[in-house]
C-alpha cells in the first residue's frame, strides 16, 4: 500500500488538476454562449443569400459558358478535402471526429480511384492528415493568430481556394466540419463547396421567388458576382458551427473530466484515512504490547 | 408610407428599420428605392448608401463594399460584406 505521504501528493495532484478542468469548463461555457451569438448573428444574411442565390440559379440555366464555380471544370478527378478542426486541444473526441470522417470520405474517394489533397483550417488535426497522407496537403490555413473566426478568415480561406481552383489544382471540394446540435452533441458534417451545388441552393426556392424581377446587370452577371461571395459565406458559416461545437464539445469534456476527478479524490480520501487508521492501531498495539511485557 | 430597409453583413443585422426612402449605388447607376418599388434585384458598386428618414431630411450614408441589393415584398434588402460607420 502507498504510504501516507505519497497519497497526500496524490489527492493534491488531482485536485489541482480537477480546478483546471474546472475553470476550462466554466470558460467553455462563457464562450459557447458567445459562439451560439455570433453564429445566430449570421444566419439572416446567409438565409437571404441563399434564398437569392436560388432563384437566380433557377433562371439561368448551367452551359459551358457559365462562371467555372457553378460549371466546374468538367472533371472529376482531384478531389480537395477541406478540413476545419480548432486550434486548442481539452475538447474530448471534437477533433478527431471530423479528421476521422474526412480520411473515411478521402478513403472512399481513392477507392474510387480518384486523387485526393487535404486543405486544413486549425492546428489540431495536422498531425493526424500529414501521417495518413504524408504527400496530400496542399496547403493549410492558420488560425492560431485568431481568438474567434471572423468573415476576414473566411474571406482569406475562400480567396485562396479559388485561387488554387483557378490554377487547376482541383476539382471538386469537400468542406467537413462538426455541426452543432447543442453542447453534447455534434455532428462530423461533409458539404460539398466547389463547384457550388445549385440543385441544392434551387432547393431552397421560396415561392415569391417566381415572380417578375427585374435584375440589374442581368442573372448570369448578378449570378458571377455572387458565387464567391456565396462560397465565402459558406466558409464563415462553418466556421462559426465549428467553433461553437468546439466550446460545446470542451465544455462536456471537461465536465466528465471535473466529475472523474471529483470521484478520484474520493476514493483517494478513503483510502488516505483507512491507512492513517491503520497506522494508529499499529502504532497504539505496539505500545499496548510493550506496556504488557513490562 | 415608409419603406422597410435592412442591411445585414455576414456577421449581424446592422440595420432594420422603416425609412422613407434609401439611394442605393447600383453597378449601373444610383437607384432610389421608395415605398412600393418594384421587385430588382442588382449588385453594388462600392459606394455609400444613403438613407433618407423622411421626406427631405437629410440623408444618412453608410459605406458598403461587397453589396448587393434586393427589393422584394418585404422591402429594401442590402447585403454588404463589409460596412463602415
Amino acid at each position: 500500500m502507498a504510504s501516507l505521504k505519497e497519497l497526500k501528493g496524490r489527492i493534491n495532484s488531482v485536485k489541482s488538476t480537477q480546478k483546471i478542468t474546472k475553470a476550462k469548463q466554466m470558460v467553455a461555457a462563457a464562450k459557447l454562449r458567445k459562439a451560439q451569438a455570433a453564429a445566430e448573428a449570421a444566419r439572416p444574411y446567409a438565409s437571404r443569400l441563399a434564398a437569392v442565390m436560388g432563384s437566380i440559379a433557377g433562371k439561368v440555366t448551367v452551359s459551358e459558358s457559365s462562371p467555372k464555380l457553378l460549371a466546374g471544370t468538367g472533371k472529376d478527378q482531384v478531389h480537395l478535402l477541406v478540413v476545419a478542426n480548432s486550434d486548442k486541444g481539452l475538447c474530448g473526441a471534437f477533433n478527431s471526429n471530423v479528421v476521422k470522417a474526412a480520411l473515411s470520405a478521402a478513403r472512399e474517394l481513392e477507392g474510387q480511384g480518384k486523387t485526393v489533397l487535404f486543405y486544413l483550417i486549425g492546428r489540431k488535426g495536422r498531425a493526424v492528415i500529414r501521417r495518413a497522407y504524408p504527400k496530400a496537403v496542399l496547403a493549410s490555413f492558420d488560425t492560431t493568430s485568431v481568438r474567434e473566426p471572423g468573415y476576414a478568415e473566411a474571406e482569406a480561406i475562400a480567396d485562396e481556394l479559388m485561387a488554387l481552383y483557378d490554377e487547376g489544382k482541383f476539382d471538386v471540394a469537400h468542406l467537413f466540419y462538426s455541426k452543432f446540435k447543442s453542447a453534447l452533441q455534434q455532428d462530423p458534417t461533409q458539404q460539398q463547396i466547389v463547384p457550388v451545388p445549385t440543385q441544392s441552393a434551387a432547393t431552397k426556392l421560396d415561392a415569391g421567388a417566381g415572380s417578375a424581377v427585374d435584375y440589374e446587370p442581368e442573372e448570369e452577371a448578378i449570378l458571377a458576382a455572387l458565387l464567391p461571395r456565396y462560397l465565402r459565406t459558406q466558409l464563415f458559416g462553418a466556421l462559426l458551427e465549428n467553433s461553437a461545437s468546439e466550446q460545446g464539445a470542451s465544455m462536456t469534456a471537461m465536465d466528465n473530466a471535473t466529475r472523474n476527478a471529483g470521484e478520484l479524490i474520493n476514493k483517494l480520501t478513503i483510502q488516505y484515512n483507512r491507512s492513517r487508521q491503520a497506522a494508529i492501531t499499529t502504532e497504539l498495539i505496539e505500545i499496548i504490547a510493550g506496556a504488557e511485557a513490562l | 408610407m415608409a419603406l422597410h430597409f435592412e442591411l445585414v453583413t455576414p456577421a449581424r443585422l446592422v440595420r432594420s428599420d422603416d425609412v422613407y426612402m434609401v439611394v442605393v449605388p447600383g453597378t449601373e447607376g444610383e437607384e432610389g428605392v421608395l415605398e412600393g418599388h418594384a421587385p430588382f434585384m442588382t449588385t453594388m458598386r462600392d459606394g455609400a448608401v444613403r438613407i433618407y428618414k423622411t421626406e427631405g431630411a437629410a440623408p444618412e450614408e453608410i459605406r458598403v463594399t461587397g453589396g448587393f441589393a434586393e427589393v422584394g415584398e418585404n422591402g429594401l434588402t442590402v447585403l454588404a460584406e463589409h460596412v463602415e460607420g
